[in-house]
C-alpha cells in the first residue's frame, strides 16, 4: 500500500554564497495533506497543521480541492480549511486543479492556490487525461478567476528531472512549461523531481535552462529523496540562487512509483542543513521534530527524517 | 503530490528509465565520462574506498560468520571497487566482531588492482597483519582528546607515538599506511571541534608517512558549511590529492557533505555497501553512507568511479540477507521496489 503522503513545505532563504550576509529572508514552508494510503481523521490533520503553524514555517500547504472521487483522502478539504488556526504571517495555499475546485477553495476561505503542470506529455496524459497544452488551458480559467479575486497562484512543474513513463526529460521542455506557467501569472514555479531520480548534475543543467526564462527569485525546488539525492540536489539549487525549497515534515509521503521507497525530503533534515550553512529559516527545529513525532505516532509509523531518528535515539 | 491516481502505482516502463539512470547491466563507464565533470570543475575520477566489511560489520548488531565476510569481500572485489577495507587487527577482547581477522585475511581472493587495507592500532597488530598477508594498513587518530581517551584510552599525542612505530616499520617494509582522523566535524563528548585541530592532527599523520588522510565525520553532525571550513583549514597543510572524506549519514547530510568536498577537489570518498554500520552514539540511527547512493550521485555528475552499481547492489542484497536487515541504501530500496532489479537468489 502507498503510504500517506503529506505534501511539501517550502522554505525561503538566502543562497549559500551569501552566508556572510546575515539577516534572513523569511522562510516559507508548506504542508498539505496528500495522496494515497489510509485516510487520516480530520482532527489529526487540523492538529498537524496547527502544530506546523507554531514552528515558524511561513507557508503550509493545507489541502487539495480535488473531487473526493479521485482523492478520497482530501474529501474533508472544506472542514480542514475552516478548522485550522490561521496564524498571521503564515500562508495556507491549497491545490485547485480547475475552476470548480478554485471556487470551492475560495468559499472555504483559501487565500492562495496552487496548480500542477508537468514537463512530460505522457505523465500529463496518464495523470489528468489530456495534453500539457490542454492542461494549461484549463488552468487559465483558474488564473483569470484568481486574478479577479487577487488570489496568488503557485505553479508546480512535475517530472523536471525524469518521468516514470518517458524517461529523460529535456531541460528545454522544463523551461518551456515553466515559462508558460509564469507568463500565465503564477508568482512562483516549483520544479519537482517527482520520482527523485535527479542528481546534482541534472539539477544544475535543468535550472540553468529554466533560469533563462524565469527569474531565479520566482523559482522553487521540490526534491524527492527516493534515491537519497534530495539534499545534494537542494544544495546545488541553493548554490545557483534558488531560495525556496519544498519539504515534508518527517519526510512523509512515499513514492507511488516505487513501492516501499521514500518520497518527499524531510523538513527536519533540510532545516538542519540550512542551519549548518548559516542560512536563516525562522524555523524552530525542535518544534518541527515534535510535530514529526506527533504525526508519526498518529500514523503509527517511523519517521523518514534522519535528524529525528538520531535525536530521538529510538 | 496531489493528483496521482492509485492506478499509477506500478509503472513497468519505469524500469527502462532506471536502466538508463543506473546503468544497470552495463558494467562500463557511465554515459558522460570526463567532459561534463571537467567543465564543472569537479574531479574526473573519484576513488571509492569501501569500508563495509570492516567499519560496517564492526558496527552491526549481528556478528556474521567468517565465511559470510569472505563471501562479501569476494563479491565486492568484482564490482570494480579499487580499495576494500577488510578487517581490523585489534585485540578480540576489544572488538570481538573482528576476532577472525587472520582467517578473513587469508581466506579472501585478492584481485589484481584492488587494495585490501586493514586496521592496525599498534605495532603488535601491524606485525600480526603482515604475518597474515596484509599489504596495506590503516591507523586511526582523532581530532578530539576526549574521543581519543574514551576510544583507545590514551591522549592524541600518545596515540601518534604508537602510530609512528607502525609507520616506521611499514616504511621499512614498503607497506603503505592510510591515516584516519575521527571527529573531524564534531565529537560526541566535546561537541564542536576546531578546523585548526583537525589540520594539526592530519599534518602529524601525513608527516609520519601516511599516504592519504581520511577525514571522518564520525557522528555525522557535519553540514556543507562545517565541511567547507574544515577542508579549507586542512588543505593548507596537506595536498588535496592526499585527502579523503569519510562521511556518516546519521543526520542525512552525507551526500551533501561529500558533494561539497568534491566541489573543493577532494577525489577519494569512503562509503559502506548498503550503508552498513550504525552509529554507536545514537541508538537506532544510521552511520556510514551507502556506497550505492554515492555512486549514483557520482554517475549523475559524470564522474568516473570504475564501479558497477548493479554488482554493488547485489553484494548489498547478499549481506543484508545474511544480517537479516533492510538495506540503508535508498538507491537499492528504490531499485528493488520498482522491479527494475529483480530480487536476487542468494
Amino acid at each position: 500500500m502507498l503510504s500517506l503522503s503529506l505534501p511539501p513545505g517550502q522554505h525561503r532563504g538566502l543562497p549559500a554564497e551569501s552566508e556572510g550576509g546575515g539577516g534572513g529572508a523569511a522562510r516559507r514552508a508548506a504542508e498539505r495533506e496528500g495522496t494515497a494510503g489510509s485516510v487520516v481523521p480530520t482532527p489529526v490533520k487540523i492538529r498537524l497543521i496547527d502544530m506546523l503553524s507554531e514552528t515558524g514555517l511561513p507557508v503550509i500547504e493545507a489541502t487539495s480541492f480535488v473531487s473526493p472521487r479521485w482523492v478520497p483522502q482530501m474529501a474533508d478539504h472544506a472542514e480542514v480549511m475552516q478548522g485550522i488556526n490561521k496564524l498571521p504571517g503564515v500562508s495556507y495555499p491549497v491545490l485547485t486543479p480547475n475552476l470548480k475546485g478554485f471556487q470551492a477553495a475560495v468559499a472555504a476561505g483559501a487565500k492562495e492556490v496552487s496548480i500542477f503542470g508537468a514537463a512530460s506529455e505522457l505523465f500529463t496524459k496518464k495523470n489528468i487525461n489530456c495534453s500539457i497544452e490542454e492542461s494549461l488551458e484549463r488552468f487559465s480559467e483558474v488564473m483569470n478567476a484568481a486574478r479577479a479575486a487577487s488570489i496568488p497562484v503557485r505553479g508546480y512543474v512535475s517530472c523536471v528531472l525524469g518521468c516514470p513513463y518517458e524517461g529523460n526529460i529535456s531541460a528545454a521542455k522544463v523551461a518551456e512549461v515553466s515559462k508558460k506557467m509564469y507568463s500565465m501569472g503564477c508568482y512562483e514555479i516549483s520544479l519537482g523531481d517527482t520520482i527523485g531520480i535527479g542528481t546534482p548534475g541534472s539539477m544544475k543543467e535543468m535550472l540553468a535552462a529554466v533560469m533563462k526564462e524565469v527569474p531565479v527569485g520566482a523559482l522553487a525546488v521540490h526534491c524527492h529523496d527516493t534515491y537519497g539525492q534530495a539534499l545534494a540536489n537542494i544544495l546545488v539549487a541553493l548554490q545557483m540562487g534558488v531560495s525556496v525549497v519544498d519539504a515534508s515534515v518527517a519526510g512523509l509521503g512515499g513514492c507511488p512509483y516505487a513501492q516501499g521507497a521514500s518520497g518527499n525530503v524531510a523538513t527536519e533534515d533540510l532545516v538542519y542543513m540550512l542551519n549548518g550553512l548559516g542560512i536563516h529559516t525562522g524555523v524552530d527545529l525542535q518544534k518541527l521534530m515534535d510535530t514529526g513525532t506527533f504525526i508519526c505516532n498518529a500514523l503509527n509509523r517511523r519517521t523518514n527524517s534522519k535528524v529525528s531518528q538520531a535525536a530521538c535515539r529510538l | 503530490m496531489g493528483t496521482v491516481p492509485s492506478a499509477l502505482k506500478h509503472c513497468l516502463s519505469y524500469q527502462h528509465l532506471l536502466k538508463e539512470q543506473l546503468w544497470i547491466g552495463e558494467p562500463t563507464a557511465p554515459p558522460h565520462p570526463g567532459q561534463e565533470s571537467q567543465a564543472s570543475g569537479l574531479p574526473e575520477y573519484v576513488k571509492i574506498v569501501e569500508v563495509g566489511p570492516r567499519d560496517g560489520l564492526q558496527n552491526e548488531k549481528v556478528i556474521v560468520p567468517t565465511d559470510t565476510k569472505i563471501e562479501l569481500i569476494n563479491r565486492l572485489s568484482k564490482t570494480g571497487l579499487p580499495a576494500i577495507e577488510v578487517t581490523s587487527f585489534v585485540s578480540s577482547k576489544w572488538v570481538p566482531q573482528m576476532a577472525d581477522h587472520k582467517e578473513v585475511m587469508r581466506g579472501i581472493e585478492r584481485h589484481p588492482g584492488v587494495q585490501y587495507p586493514v586496521l592496525t592500532p599498534n605495532l603488535k597488530g601491524f606485525h600480526s597483519a603482515i604475518a597474515a598477508g596484509a599489504t596495506e594498513v590503516s591507523v586511526f587518530g582523532a581530532a578530539s582528546e576526549s574521543f581519543s581517551k574514551m576510544n583507545i584510552n590514551c591522549s592524541i599525542e600518545e596515540s601518534i607515538e604508537k602510530f609512528e612505530e607502525v609507520a616506521k616499520s611499514a616504511r621499512n617494509m614498503n607497506i603503505p599506511v592510510r591515516g584516519y582522523v575521527s571527529c573531524a566535524l564534531g565529537c560526541p563528548y566535546e561537541g564542536d571541534i576546531t578546523p585548526a585541530k583537525v589540520a594539526e592532527v592530519s599534518k602529524r599523520l601525513y608527516s609520519m608517512g601516511c599516504y592519504e588522510i581520511s577525514l571522518g565525520d564520525t557522528i555525522g553532525v557535519g553540514t556543507p558549511g562545517s565541511m567547507k571550513r574544515m577542508l579549507e583549514a586542512v588543505m593548507k597543510e596537506i595536498p588535496l590529492s592526499a585527502l579523503a572524506v569519510h562521511c556518516h549519514d546519521t543526520y542525512g547530510q552525507a551526500l551533501a557533505n561529500i558533494l561539497t568536498a568534491i566541489q573543493m577537489g577532494v577525489a577519494v570518498v569512503d562509503s559502506s555497501v548498503a550503508g552498513l554500520g550504525g552509529c554507536p552514539y545514537a541508538k537506532g540511527a544510521t552511520g556510514n553512507v551507502a556506497t550505492e547512493d554515492v555512486i549514483y550521485m557520482l554517475n549523475g555528475l559524470g564522474i568516473n568511479t570504475g564501479v558497477n552499481l548493479y554488482t554493488v547492489m547485489e553484494a548489498g542484497n547478499f549481506i543484508c540477507t545474511a544480517l537479516n536487515k533492510k538495506t540503508n541504501s535508498k538507491v537499492a530500496q528504490a531499485s528493488f521496489n520498482t522491479g527494475a532489479v529483480k530480487h536476487m537468489h542468494v
